[in-house]
């Protein structure tokens, strides 16, 4: 067994009450157990310090007045349950907002994710066959390719001269990009855009400045959806134009809906469990030695890496009060679903905050629980692998520039967004 | 050993399928589908066992 005490849950590091808002425009926070915010930059460094800290405080589940009430559950069980429990945590709201979502029932902005049962289920079955297993395995040739591409890129670079590549920048972040645009058959260049979009619906939690509709990703959208009605395909955005529920077609505000979710959750979150694996690889030279030389250990690794570095947190909005484990929640509220916390509960797992690396029991929660399981999360996967394979075979040595330049993006999606990273010669 | 697999709890992560194709295929929707009936053959049974402690929904069960 290789373990090791994940650096960012050593308390002696950060302290994340004290620390609070030095370094943001965001309100300090005065107390994690009652006052957290997500989107504050000290979550983002500390965040599974601040989940134990919840998880041990007597009330594993914290509350704060921030965002109109939000709760913050930190345990597998209460997390589970509360993926499971669509009656009173509705998918109408995902991304915690100061405001409340304006809800085209049933299906949401962003259908399937957006939307509860029974409608949920009706818009999922449409696009499930779509990132099947066997219908991802058939993306892989493409990935592979891209990811070999970008690393010719990178090792021109690094013999042209240059000592320090930043591999959130050219590579991690663009795997993902490449390859949904593909499917979508949008033009890869549009990869800038689309990272606009995500930026502003992710990290700014849908709260930044208003848009005018000509730079929304409603406009950029209903303009390919447009277009491509009258040059059909065999992309996605095609097989949405065509597609029917009971013999009606498709909403154009749930065709573009989903085009906003396959984009907007389908990118920033594969790029962030790439760099963070190459985060934890740069930092672990027995980890990548290991990976080369027993190539076995991999299918683990890789399921180690999302559990100990799952980016994304998901959020539900409370449709009607419940009592949930003593807390008195109330209809309009927001409640957390951090599945990274769950994959750290060490009631669940043992040994939950050591990675390691041939973990053979694992039931990590990476992609979600329930009904909502990340569609994408076989493509998600595939990609992760395929960039891992040809990182490793391409730099089985690399190390941190220097830990204090890598720079974690806040809210609900966690990830390196700045990995300069050095090469040995 | 047999596999008790249960489909309304399965939501089609494919962890089954990934550790343990000679026992789980998916079908077109990426829900799992249980290729054994009656006993586990004995080479297998630590990739059954392996299928079951990985669901994260829960939905294999192994009875010895």
């Amino acid at each position: 067994m290789t373990d090791f005490q994940s650096p960012d849950t050593d308390p002696g590091r950060h302290d994340p009450i004290h620390d609070a808002g030095k370094s943001s425009g965001r309100p300090p926070v005065t107390d994690w157990l009652t006052d957290f915010d997500h989107q504050h930059p000290d979550y983002a460094a500390t965040a599974p310090a601040i989940w134990e800290q919840v998880r041990t405080s007597g009330c594993p589940i914290a509350y704060s007045k921030r965002y109109g009430g939000t709760w913050l559950p930190t345990r597998h069980d209460d997390i589970a349950a509360i993926s499971k429990d669509f009656e009173h945590f509705s998918s109408q709201g995902v991304v915690v907002t100061e405001y409340r979502p304006d809800i085209p029932a049933p299906m949401g902005y962003a259908p399937p994710i957006t939307s509860d049962p029974p409608f949920h289920q009706v818009a999922r079955s449409i696009l499930l066959k779509f990132f099947s297993p066997k219908a991802i395995e058939g993306w892989e040739p493409v990935a592979r390719e891209t990811c070999r591409r970008l690393i010719a890129d990178i090792q021109q670079r690094i013999t042209a001269g240059e000592a320090v590549i930043d591999c959130a920048q050219s590579y991690s972040q663009h795997v993902p990009v490449m390859i949904m645009a593909d499917m979508l058959s949008l033009p890869r260049e549009d990869g800038d855009i689309f990272r606009r979009f995500i930026h502003n619906v992710m990290e700014e939690g849908g709260g930044g400045e208003e848009l005018p509709y000509e730079e929304t990703i409603d406009f950029y959208l209903d303009s390919h959806v447009a277009a491509r009605r009258n040059d059909l395909g065999d992309d996605l955005i095609s097989y949405l134009c065509q597609a029917d529920i009971e013999g009606m077609a498709l909403l154009d505000e749930h065709v573009r809906g989903t085009i906003a979710l396959l984009i907007i959750a389908g990118i920033d979150t594969t790029w962030s469990a790439i760099g963070a694996s190459l985060w934890h690889m740069a930092q672990h030279p027995e980890h990548r030695s290991r990976w080369i030389n027993e190539p076995s250990v991999q299918p683990f690794a890789l399921e180690e890496f999302l559990r100990f570095y799952a980016p994304v947190t998901m959020a539900r909005l409370l449709a009607k009060d419940i009592e949930f484990e003593q807390c008195p929640m109330k209809a309009g509220e927001w409640t957390l679903l951090p599945f990274p916390a769950a994959n750290r509960d060490p009631a669940f797992f043992d040994q939950a905050d050591e990675f390691i690396m041939d973990r053979a029991r694992n039931r990590h929660s990476a992609f979600g629980l329930g009904i909502h399981r990340c569609i994408g999360s076989n493509l998600a996967r595939m990609e992760l692998r395929v960039a891992m394979e040809e990182w490793m075979r391409a730099f089985p040595d690399f190390e941190l520039a220097d830990p204090d330049t890598v720079a974690w993006s806040t809210g609900q999606v966690r990830g390196p967004r700045a990995l300069p990273m050095r090469f040995p010669a | 050993m047999k596999i008790k697999y249960d489909r309304s709890a399965c939501q089609g992560h494919n962890r089954c399928y990934m550790l343990a194709p000679e026992l789980f295929d998916t079908d077109d929707e990426g829900y799992a589908l249980l290729l054994v009936e009656g006993d586990v053959p004995a080479d297998l049974e630590e990739k059954a066992r392996l299928a079951a402690d990985n669901c994260p929904e829960f939905a294999i069960e192994i009875e010895e």
